[in-house]
């Protein structure tokens, strides 16, 4: 015990003195969390329009007001003519047309129909989408509002309930979805470097010679790694709570625990990189490539894992991260125990119990 | 006028150079691992993650409690089933039965339609509905909500139509907003994803192989070899450069053809337009590489360094989230973010066909980051240890 501490303190002692590698460890967490939080956001805000009105009446005078003062639309161009829509799209700068027809009120008025005509452009699909549904969503309030002075029988009222995140916060989706990405990091990637690098510079056969146990030396490699991975969760936490206005709703403790379970996963997933490559720069790309990507995209924290085709969502069931995000998700938000997320805990145990088993089967007490 | 010795020494300097390509390209071949994470990995990549990045809204889970049991909610359940956004995920007697449903995730959308719904609205006229949505993906839930609205107003409509005889004109106001999208008319949004995940693996595979090229001669040992030959500066990190240069227009290149092969990607733009901007880029990323390179002192320095650097780059980059939607001093950073310009480039080749013209202001950019950050690492690399 006391060998396999002595060599605990060698890795701790490696760590420490590597101030540039430990600056950026301890800060990445930070940067990621601001730039998700306060960057990284997928709603609409303020974005660029131009408006091409053929009818400059009262209902579309009021109209555009409700546009422009909406939070997600800034009116910026009037348009006189139909080809300026291409140009104002060529500029790069607006991103929708409104364009009223002629005589909008008075068909309003006589007809009670009138139509108008939403340009989109949509070399960004995503951002083409919201903001038509966004602008659609305004015309149709415009429009319930007349409805409604007219008192019209047999109406439906909804009434909706937006659940955990009533100001539908971006944020909300993020912090669980960083907290995966920066734990999976720091503990796949750094502790299979680690070993690697032992391999890489012949400092492995020295440790291997040693009187201590081969599988010690592995497990010492990846006790400060847990212990760094604790202080990134508590500055995570810590700035989600403060500066980003991200309750945490559920067992703290419960939390942590959660943490804890994945960050050994990604360690016993580091374990089995480090035991199949003999180079800093393959164990750095698998990692890098292999799960930086993954995780970003199929853990569901970027996009929705049920618009995937099928292949990808049988898939994304592989990725650990995805697992941590729904427990995060649920634990920290939703603010549920632990009887709603047992079913996660169980395969992200079996997978950490899967890696460890395959990384001490491929583990070589002799070098090539 | 050139004297023969001076053309003597030119002659020497470029075998010098030869002499050093020759050498990368050995040591880069020689790993076949590398090759492999090279050339496959990217490709993989390429070929799965466009199918993640979709963010239509489909398959939305809806759990319902009907109260009523009445023909009108029934015809308002399989009319939201009907529209294709929604999935029937359960039945439930009680809104906290579909709740604990909404807490494990199982559905993300509530509809609770009260008792009377159907004796209110008719002899009343006037009934409620409950939605409850889980919004933890802000987005989502506001267009889950708005969908589900607006198919509830359909219905709504429908209903008056059974029960008022309406007059020619229909008392109803109805604005009919019609969309459509210019430059992308199918929404596919692959057009969108494949040229900025193309940017992402190019920029990773150049940037990460540079900056950790030189650090792994300096972790080994090998650079004092290098150090006391009499090869310059500026030979030696050309000799670093090049080859990965080639690389990436390489992977560029495969990455290319599989979107035309596989995605059925066609640029509306040149080729031409693309590769000279590429091939612009890829100095200012290499030589970001460079620097890192000639600043760590260990591979695992370089790689986080790098690595820190390449993910603020990618996030800020415009990839997944609009640039326009981010906060002022986020959007100052993407001004000098190389990732972004080549997405942006990337994009308007593809998609709208732009030329030189279009994009000389971003290529000025580019080409300016690649002569500071080139001619900032050949200054900083020193000839000892």
């Amino acid at each position: 015990m006391k060998q396999f501490f002595s060599f605990v303190k060698k890795e701790f002692y490696h760590i420490l003195r590597d101030k540039r590698t430990m600056f950026i460890l301890l800060v990445m967490p930070i940067v990621q969390i601001i730039i998700f939080g306060f960057a990284l956001t997928n709603e609409v805000k303020n974005s660029k329009i131009a408006v091409f009105d053929n009818s400059k009446d009262i209902a579309t005078t009021s109209i555009i007001h409700e546009i422009d003062a909406s939070r997600y639309f800034d009116v910026v161009q009037n348009l006189h003519t139909y080809n300026d829509v291409e140009a104002a799209f060529k500029s790069g700068k607006v991103k929708l047309a409104v364009i009223f027809p002629q005589s909008f009120n008075e068909d309003l008025q006589h007809f009670n129909k009138a139509q108008i005509q939403l340009v989109a452009d949509a070399s960004d699909p995503n951002v083409a989408n919201t903001l038509t549904n966004y602008a659609t969503a305004i015309i149709m309030s415009y429009q319930d509002r007349i409805t409604n002075e007219r008192k019209l029988p047999y109406t439906i009222n909804t009434e909706m309930r937006m659940m955990y995140n009533p100001q539908l916060k971006g944020a909300y989706s993020f912090v669980p979805g960083v907290m995966a990405m920066v734990l999976m990091l720091v503990c796949t990637m750094m502790t299979a470097i680690t070993i690697v690098r032992e391999k890489e510079m012949g400092t492995m056969e020295v440790l291997l010679a040693s009187p201590i146990q081969p599988l010690k030396i592995v497990v010492a490699k990846a006790v400060p790694y847990l212990l760094l991975s604790i202080v990134n969760i508590t500055s995570i936490l810590l700035l989600s709570v403060f500066a980003l206005e991200v309750p945490i709703n559920g067992s703290i403790a419960l939390l942590m625990l959660m943490s804890i379970l994945f960050t050994l996963t990604c360690l016993a997933l580091g374990l089995l990189i480090s035991s199949a490559t003999n180079s800093q720069q393959t164990a750095m790309f698998i990692s890098l490539t292999g799960m930086f990507l993954p995780t970003i995209m199929l853990s569901g924290f970027m996009f929705p894992i049920e618009n995937m085709p099928l292949p990808l969502r049988i898939i994304s069931n592989a990725v650990p991260a995805k697992w941590f995000y729904s427990i995060v998700k649920s634990v920290m938000i939703k603010g549920v125990g632990f009887e709603m997320i047992w079913k996660e805990v169980l395969i992200l145990t079996g997978m950490m119990i899967f890696f460890l088993a395959l990384s001490i089967k491929n583990f070589k007490i002799r070098l090539a | 006028m050139a004297s023969p010795l001076q053309g003597r020494a030119n002659n020497i300097n470029m075998r010098a150079l030869r002499f050093l390509l020759q050498k990368e390209f050995r040591q880069i071949f020689r790993d076949p691992a590398i090759i492999r994470i090279i050339f496959v990995m990217p490709m993989i990549q390429l070929l799965v993650l466009p199918w993640a990045a979709d963010y239509e809204m489909k398959n939305i889970k809806i759990s319902v409690v009907d109260h009523d049991h009445s023909p009108y909610s029934r015809q308002l359940i399989s009319k939201v089933t009907a529209s294709g956004y929604f999935q029937l995920q359960d039945y439930t007697a009680t809104f906290n039965q579909s709740l604990i449903g909404l807490e494990k995730d199982k559905s993300d959308l509530i509809l609770e339609i009260p008792a009377s719904f159907e004796k209110d609205l008719v002899k009343e006229n006037e009934a409620k509905l409950f939605i409850a949505i889980n919004a933890i993906n802000g987005v989502k839930a506001n267009l889950g909500g708005a969908y589900l609205r607006s198919i509830i107003q359909d219905f709504n409509r429908e209903v008056r139509l059974e029960w008022i005889q309406f007059p020619r004109f229909s008392p109803e106001v109805n604005i009919d907003v019609v969309s459509s999208n210019w430059y992308n008319p199918q929404q596919n949004y692959k057009y969108f994803m494949v040229p900025g995940i193309l940017v992402i693996l190019v920029t990773m595979v150049g940037a990460f192989l540079s900056s950790l090229n030189i650090v792994k001669e300096k972790e080994i040992g090998t650079i004092e070899q290098i150090n006391v030959t009499p090869i310059k500066k500026y030979q030696f990190i050309l000799g670093k450069l090049i080859p990965f240069w080639l690389l990436g227009l390489l992977v560029l290149s495969i990455g290319l053809i599989i979107s035309r092969f596989f995605y059925g990607i066609i640029p509306t733009g040149s080729l031409l337009v693309m590769y000279s901007f590429a091939a612009v880029y890829l100095l200012a990323v290499l030589g970001l590489g460079l620097l890192v390179s000639t600043y760590t002192s260990n591979q695992q320095q370089a790689m986080l360094i790098s690595f820190f650097m390449m993910m603020v780059f990618i996030l800020l980059g415009g990839l997944y989230t609009s640039i326009d939607s981010m906060p002022q001093w986020a959007q100052y950073i993407t001004k000098i973010n190389p990732v972004s310009y080549f997405i942006e480039v990337m994009r308007m080749v593809v998609l709208k066909g732009s030329g030189f013209a279009d994009i000389k202001n971003q290529m000025l950019a580019v080409f300016g980051f690649a002569v500071i950050l080139n001619g900032w690492a050949i200054l900083h690399y020193r000839k000892r240890a």
